[in-house]
């Protein structure tokens, strides 16, 4: 058992890299293993400068490689352990990514988005949310959450050990460099003063009982020697996963409801659209934003309401349509026309929406 | 006259697991002899319930089953940070990776090289058989001068694929005396490769790190018969020296 730092609610002035190890630790979460890369070091920083209070673990690894198995293996063992990466490490992380979604482990992971492809920028981007949601060899059987500010920052990460946990899907907390590194305000709180009770973790590995007498030794695989035999098992894994879009699946709609031009975006552009909406409602302009929180699963049946609403749909974000295109499966069927403004790796800004949309309102998008 | 079958059952390490049957290895591979006698030293020194075992892919990961202890298969080249992973949430476990050569020198070699630099509480098991088995026979870092392998056709060339990697030495060179036990083996000596896995788990139980080469055959893809895998495996002994590299007092 780790010591928990925040006992009571403690309202502080942190950047975002600092607000998810304070969350880890409030979720008593016990090791954390990583390796550096920008923009997501601070985890580590802070984590690593709380570990003479918190009494947790740390491993520094040779690559994110070794972070993501070495996770998966202190999770085998029966902890709840985490870890962090970004961009070029987020990519090689997917092998360990994979393992998770393939064997159920409830590996946490908060990805720090940054510039891409390649080494691109080290600040920020939204251009690993489709590598998150989708990345590595599989199906995309992973929980994403995206989080457009500190609170949030603080809230999903911790509840993205007891999704991960109670369901046993890979689970992520998508942010990006400008939440790690921006101070905002953010109130700290012990989950349990908000009802939150933490999911038990068991080992896999090493559990109580003897071998033989009291447990058959565990064979953790995840090779298979036939076809069928491994779609049988995915087939399992479908439908516990389509179960989670009524069960885990989260929104935002900002003035939403009477929306003619419905923003579509999520993250820390999702801030800027409600700057955005709030200037245009001022000017007479019905604007409302649909945001999902949860990118895997999506909550469908809202966006389709949503969409169905609206007269035209703006999708934004700093990466080139990675989040409308998944929109845009969800959404099919439906006709109301689309525009876009995508400025990739770069951040959106409240005018620049504001803008599109008046443009949008000049000349109306028919597709 | 009747005659009457003896029905002497196999003896075999409490540590194996029995009920895996016959072992999933091709014909004359060394893989049983050594997980046999791997089995065989941690009952010796009674870690069966501490212990942790983590195979490979490539012809490790039909070990999956093979041992009566908990197991995890993991990915080509991870099994030796999957279980410090392990070993580091859990002080108390000893942590057995195992895997080729392939997966040790080549597509694992910096978990290899880190894990040893910092003493990682863990047992590596590097089986070479000098190519990569599992996949049909290419050239691994290990492969002799000359050798003929899938990917080296007419004999490795030196010149061009560099030299064998000899594994134990760069880990001696690199690990930390004080608290690692180095050696290399050979399943042409089962009872001198069962007293090195004695002292490599006594050292991992003693909170060292420990790295064990085992020299080994592959009848299959070096297309040799019994005469002639004996003889490449003798070649082999020449080549990769047998010993301890290091090792300390006690164990």
């Amino acid at each position: 058992m780790v010591n928990k730092l925040i006992k009571e609610d403690t309202k502080m002035f942190l950047t975002g890299n600092e607000v998810l190890a304070y969350a880890a630790n409030a979720a008593e979460a016990e090791f954390m293993y990583g390796y550096p890369i920008t923009p997501q070091n601070e985890i580590m920083h802070t984590w690593c400068k709380l570990l003479p209070k918190t009494e947790a673990g740390f491993l520094q690894t040779e690559d994110e490689i070794s972070a993501g198995f070495s996770t998966l293996g202190g999770i085998l063992a029966g902890k709840r352990a985490f870890t962090a990466t970004a961009g070029p490490g987020n990519v090689i992380m997917q092998d360990a990514m994979s393992m998770a979604e393939m064997m159920r482990i409830p590996f946490v992971c908060a990805v720090m988005q940054r510039g891409g492809p390649s080494t691109a920028t080290v600040i920020y981007a939204q251009q690993e949310t489709r590598l998150t949601c989708y990345g590595g060899n599989g199906e995309g059987f992973r929980i994403v959450y995206s989080t457009a500010g500190h609170q949030d920052l603080f809230d999903y990460m911790i509840k993205a050990f007891n999704t991960a946990w109670k369901y046993r899907f890979p689970t992520f907390v998508l942010a990006d460099g400008y939440q790690g590194k921006m101070r905002e305000p953010v109130t700290l709180y012990d989950p349990a003063s908000r009802g939150i009770k933490m999911v038990p973790v068991e080992a896999s590995l090493l559990a109580p009982g003897k071998i033989g007498t009291d447990r058959p030794s565990n064979h953790l695989r995840n090779t298979f020697n036939m076809e069928e035999e491994l779609m049988e098992v995915l087939d399992e894994y479908a439908v516990d996963f389509a179960k989670l879009e009524d069960e885990i699946s989260e929104y935002e709609e900002y003035k939403a409801d009477d929306a003619e031009i419905l923003i579509i975006t999520h993250g820390i552009v999702a801030r800027s659209a409600r700057t955005a909406i709030d200037e245009l409602r001022e000017k007479g302009v019905k604007a409302g934003m649909f945001r999902p929180i949860t990118l895997r699963p999506l909550a469908v049946k809202p966006l389709r309401a949503a969409v169905s609403r609206a007269k035209q749909i703006l999708f934004t974000e700093s990466a080139n349509g990675q989040l409308a295109q998944m929109i845009l499966e969800a959404v099919y069927g439906l006709t109301t026309p689309y525009s876009t403004l995508y400025k990739m790796g770069v951040g959106v800004t409240g005018d620049d929406i504001v803008e599109k949309v008046e443009a949008m309102l000049k000349q109306p998008v028919t597709v | 006259m009747t005659t009457k079958i003896l029905e002497l059952p196999p003896n075999l390490p409490k540590s194996q697991n029995e009920e895996a049957g016959a072992s999933k290895f091709c014909p004359g591979c060394g893989h049983g002899m050594v997980l046999k006698t791997l089995a065989f030293a941690i009952d010796e020194l009674e870690l069966k319930e501490k212990s942790v075992f983590g195979c490979d892919i490539g012809c490790s990961l039909l070990s999956w089953n093979y041992m009566d202890i908990d197991t995890v298969q993991t990915h080509h080249g991870r099994t030796t940070a999957v279980i410090y992973g392990v070993t580091r949430a859990n002080p108390e476990a000893i942590g057995i990776a195992y895997m080729g050569d392939g997966g040790g020198l080549a597509i694992g070699a910096q978990h290899l090289v880190n894990a040893a630099v910092r003493g990682e509480k863990m047992l590596i098991v590097l089986v070479n058989n000098t190519n990569y088995g599992m996949t049909g026979g290419q050239m691994s870092p290990t492969t002799l001068p000359g050798q003929r392998t899938e990917t080296t056709p007419y004999g490795r060339d030196c010149s061009v694929t560099g030299k064998p990697a000899k594994g134990a030495e760069m880990i001696a060179a690199i690990a930390d005396s004080d608290k690692s036990y180095v050696a290399r083996a050979s399943v042409s000596n089962l009872r001198k490769l069962r007293s090195t896995f004695k002292k490599a788990l006594k050292n991992v139980n003693e909170g060292g790190f420990s790295f064990v080469e085992v020299l080994s055959i592959c009848p299959l893809n070096w297309r040799t018969n019994n005469v002639d895998t004996w003889a490449r495996l003798q070649t082999m002994e020449e080549f990769f020296e047998v010993k301890e590299f290091v090792s300390r007092e006690g164990l």
